[in-house]
């Protein structure tokens, strides 16, 4: 009665050269490599870049292990930390600013099994060090920008349409536009109607005059909030790629965060700075008819508003914007031809060429003011007179205090502008030492818990001890696999859940010994007392797991980092743990015993 | 055969009910009253700030550290060794100051120009908005784990058996909470999700007795119903130890060898094991009869389960 089929023999033992196989990478430890990546999201790594590194490695003299592409980078394997640094200097030399060269990390696990896709586990921040940010985009600032967006094309629409209007007033994220009497306001709601569907439009008729409100539809206004939330992840992604990080993390989360996971980075300080800015650049015309007086005092003139300059005084820009830095294409810092100034070169797009070809042949003599804006504060970065028309959409910028400050405007600026503004809500940074540590005190933990049980077991039930170690053994194999294959995040508290699973898992060993005991004390015959205590320890296994991955679940459901690495592992440990104590233990025990049909003894 | 548990005679746990049920209401007032009075020393998880962890390469100077910090006109700053006297801890509120995603690097800022060798090793920076979110999906899970395994109850056995597990291991919650209070043992995110696996796990404790309650219902037709719950716990009673053992023997190691980061998450589990074992034996059962648990509740003739076990 306790033969198991040959088919069961012959599952369990792919089952476990499976696991087998997926858990092997985990042994090998890993290499220094270097990442070579194009900085747009756009190009694509492929074998010419390729070609390109390995040239450049054997012109610079650097002996390497191997070069492989990978998603969209180039990886370089090589011998030594030195020579990883010194690799990375000779690529990033040879190809330029187009891509970003990043030290990484490679498994040093043999090609074949790289090849069934046998990856190490995926090691969470905690454990590799790095930095974690959650950011918050704010969504009010989404809307109002998109407000005012729409308030500057009514004004055109309607100069196109010859439709006389008085003032258009935003507040909020709604625009309102006078007319004096009520034939031009529904000739005008008729038009923007047409016009402009994302809208509402809501006449009213008011003593002073007739007045059209505009409000984004609510299925619009989803729709303003989720490109908000998609242009500030690409631009982040942008950014971070400036960064040069080699595997960065960047993910939507709810409807508007952003979690951004950059293993590695150790100067924490100046990924916040480049993450967090939110420098958008806008340009505007000065006001040139407003009081100096009535300026200084803070008092802006109609339409207009007061900005700081760099020079300290401040000057009155108008709140029409000309361009924003969505036209940019490119920006890189350089210096002024004449003055020696640090300056920011900047290449604009076709539409944003056009703009500025028109304002500045339109405003010669006048006053153009540069803004940067951050965290919702705008400063003029220089106000220079236009002396002629600027065509061919390349601009130079002055006014910035130095080259260290050009450099990151134009990085700023390359990066791309955020649709909205964004803030930390959430960090979380491990130094590498740190993860290191983590890794070792989480193993440690493991290894003395495992050795500890294992001996009591083997002590306490013999042969049926020793079965139930190897489950055990078995048991942390399928885990270990099983996270690699998923490639599901461990984090310490991951760590700490293996540890868990494997203290909880010899529970379902406990029951089925303990009752093949009693049913021996019973005058059971061993076969059938193995039979008996296998079946019926089923049920109350299953129902003492169903209990904690309940909890598992729930953990899962609601839990956010750390606790979700061991949501994660806690319950995929009880899956494997029932398969591995009962399953397999069961067909060691059939292996052994199984055969004798006048079996006397049992050593439990 | 190496046996700790040869019970030959059930041990007369129901008789104690008085006995075990004045330790566990002193248990549990004295941990509601640590709640209610010293309340749950939060971490930044939930209460939001700034947590900074450095190393240095000698002991740390805390006075210099302390003036360094107080230059940098941050407020309510919190400056204590952890763990050895080379490790520092850093502890700000989110409030007073508009910028708190940028504490870190202005305490950074001011430790390195001090003292710089000193060596960053870990930031937690939690807004207001984030931790509150984090206590209340807390709260909310410790609620649907409590429900989710009393409706588990419910279906497998009946309410009686689900109200007396629940209750029991909430008992277990709430002194592990208490302790955590009475001793101002910070609460952080990793120790809930130790609670909450506790709750899982401890309710297993129950499932096995009450598995054998109704399992000894159906066979030991003449006894009562004191008795039928004494002879199950005592059958279980080996099962019982070795199986927290062994998870306790896990949770040690992990209290000795898994460092600060797992201190106090493996200190929630062993009083979760310790007061689990306690509850499902002393406290479930004794609910359950006074509940008024019958044999006619289980020998409803349509039911024919496959029993379970030990």
């Amino acid at each position: 009665m306790n033969r198991y089929p040959l088919w069961k023999y012959i599952l369990i033992g792919i089952t476990l050269v499976v696991a087998f196989v997926f858990a092997l990478p985990n042994f090998f430890g890993e290499v220094p490599a270097v990442q070579v990546s194009p900085v747009r999201t756009t190009e694509k790594a492929d074998a010419a870049l390729l070609q390109q590194v390995e040239a450049a490695l054997k012109t610079g003299g650097l002996a390497y292990h191997g070069v492989e592409l990978a998603g969209n980078s180039v990886k370089v394997r090589l011998a030594t930390t030195d020579t990883q640094i010194k690799a990375k200097d000779v690529l990033q030399n040879a190809l330029g600013n187009r891509y970003t060269v990043a030290l990484n990390l490679v498994p040093a696990s043999p090609a074949w099994l790289a090849s069934v896709n046998a990856l190490p586990m995926y090691l969470g921040l905690d454990l590799r060090g790095g930095v974690h940010f959650l950011l918050e985009v704010d969504m009010k600032a989404a809307l109002e920008k998109a407000a005012v967006r729409y308030q500057n094309d009514f004004r055109t629409e309607l100069r196109n349409d010859r439709i006389r209007y008085g003032r258009i007033a935003r507040e909020g994220n709604t625009v309102t536009v006078h007319f004096s009497t009520r034939d031009q306001r529904d000739a005008a709601a008729g038009k923007l109607g047409l016009a402009f569907t994302d809208l509402a439009f809501t006449p009213e008729d008011q003593a002073e005059g007739f007045t059209l409100t505009a409000r984004l539809r609510p299925e619009a206004e989803k729709r303003v909030q989720e490109f908000a939330l998609q242009q500030n992840i690409t631009t982040l992604r942008n950014r971070v790629n400036e960064l040069g990080v080699a595997e960065p993390v960047i993910q939507q989360q709810g409807a508007s965060r952003v979690v951004v996971q950059l293993p590695g980075v150790q100067d924490t300080a100046k990924a916040k700075d480049i993450l967090g800015r939110t420098a958008t650049l806008e340009v505007r015309m000065v006001d040139e008819q407003a009081d100096p007086v009535a300026v200084s005092q803070g008092q802006a003139p109609f339409g207009a508003e007061i900005v700081p300059s760099r020079e300290g005084v401040p000057i009155a820009v108008k709140k029409d914007v000309v361009l924003t830095g969505e036209s940019i294409t490119d920006a890189s810092p350089g210096f002024d031809s004449q003055s020696g100034q640090a300056a920011v070169h900047i290449n604009l797009d076709g539409k944003g060429a056009r703009i500025f070809k028109d304002i500045t042949r339109e405003n010669v003599g006048k006053r153009m003011a540069i803004l940067l804006i951050e965290k919702g504060v705008a400063e003029a970065i220089t106000a220079p007179v236009i002396r002629e028309e600027i065509g061919g959409g390349r601009v130079q910028i002055t006014g910035m205090e130095s080259a260290q400050e050009a450099s990151d405007v134009a990085l700023l600026l390359r990066a791309g502008a955020l649709a909205a503004p964004m803030q930390i809500v959430e960090e979380r940074t491990v130094g590498p030492s740190m993860g290191a540590e983590n890794i070792s005190k989480g193993f440690h933990s493991n290894i003395w818990g495992f050795i500890t049980v294992v001996s009591f077991m083997t002590l306490y039930y013999r042969v049926f001890g020793l079965f139930s170690s190897v489950a055990l053994a078995i048991n942390a194999f399928f885990l270990v696999a099983l996270l690699s294959m998923l490639q599901a995040t461990l984090t310490l508290p991951g760590m700490a859940a293996i540890a868990l699973t494997l203290g909880m898992a010899i529970d379902a060993n406990v029951l089925i010994n303990e009752r093949v005991r009693e049913e021996l004390r019973n005058g059971a015959t061993p076969q059938a007392a193995i039979h008996a205590g296998y079946e019926r320890a089923w049920a109350t296994i299953l129902d003492s797991n169903l209990t904690t991955l309940i909890a598992g679940i729930a953990l899962f459901w609601l839990g956010s980092g750390p606790v979700r690495g061991f949501a994660v592992v806690l319950c995929l440990g009880i899956l494997t743990s029932m398969f591995s104590a009962v399953t397999v233990s069961r067909a060691m025990v059939n292996l052994t015993y199984g055969r004798q049909a006048r079996l006397a003894k049992v050593s439990i | 055969m190496l046996e700790f548990f040869p019970f030959k005679k059930t041990i007369p746990f129901m008789s104690w009910g008085k006995l075990t049920t004045t330790i566990s209401l002193v248990t549990f007032l004295f941990s509601v009253w640590a709640l209610w009075d010293r309340g749950l020393n939060l971490g930044v998880d939930f209460t939001g700030g700034t947590l900074i962890e450095v190393s240095y390469p000698q002991p740390a100077d805390l006075h210099a550290i302390r003036s360094a910090l107080e230059k940098t006109g941050l407020p309510e700053i919190s400056v204590q060794n952890f763990g050895t006297s080379r490790d520092v801890m850093i502890r700000l509120p989110n409030k007073g100051h508009a910028n708190a995603s940028d504490t870190s690097n202005r305490v950074m800022g001011a430790l390195q120009a001090t003292d710089a060798s000193v060596e960053l090793k870990r930031v937690d920076f939690v807004g207001p908005q984030v931790g509150k979110e984090l206590y209340d999906s807390g709260a909310l899970a410790l609620l649907v784990v409590a429900f989710g395994i009393m409706a588990y109850l419910a279906i497998r056995f009946e309410w009686r058996f689900a109200v007396a597990g629940m209750l029991a291991n909430m008992h277990d919650i709430v002194i592990i909470l208490g302790v955590f209070a009475f001793f101002q043992w910070e609460f952080t995110l990793t120790v809930l999700a130790g609670v909450l696996a506790i709750l899982g796990y401890s309710v297993n404790e129950s499932v096995v007795i009450f598995d054998r309650i109704r399992e000894n219902i159906r066979k030991m037709r003449g006894a009562t119903i004191p008795h039928i719950i004494d002879d199950a716990i005592t059958r279980t009673m080996s099962r019982t130890i070795i199986t927290h053992g062994s998870t306790q023997i896990m949770v040690l190691s992990m209290l000795f060898f898994g460092g600060e980061a797992l201190h106090n998450f493996a200190l929630a589990l062993t009083i979760g094991i310790m007061f689990g074992i306690y509850s499902s034996v002393l406290v479930a059962s004794p609910l359950l009869l006074m509940f008024g648990v019958k044999r006619e509740h289980f020998i409803k003739p349509v039911e024919k389960k496959e029993e379970a076990v030990v």
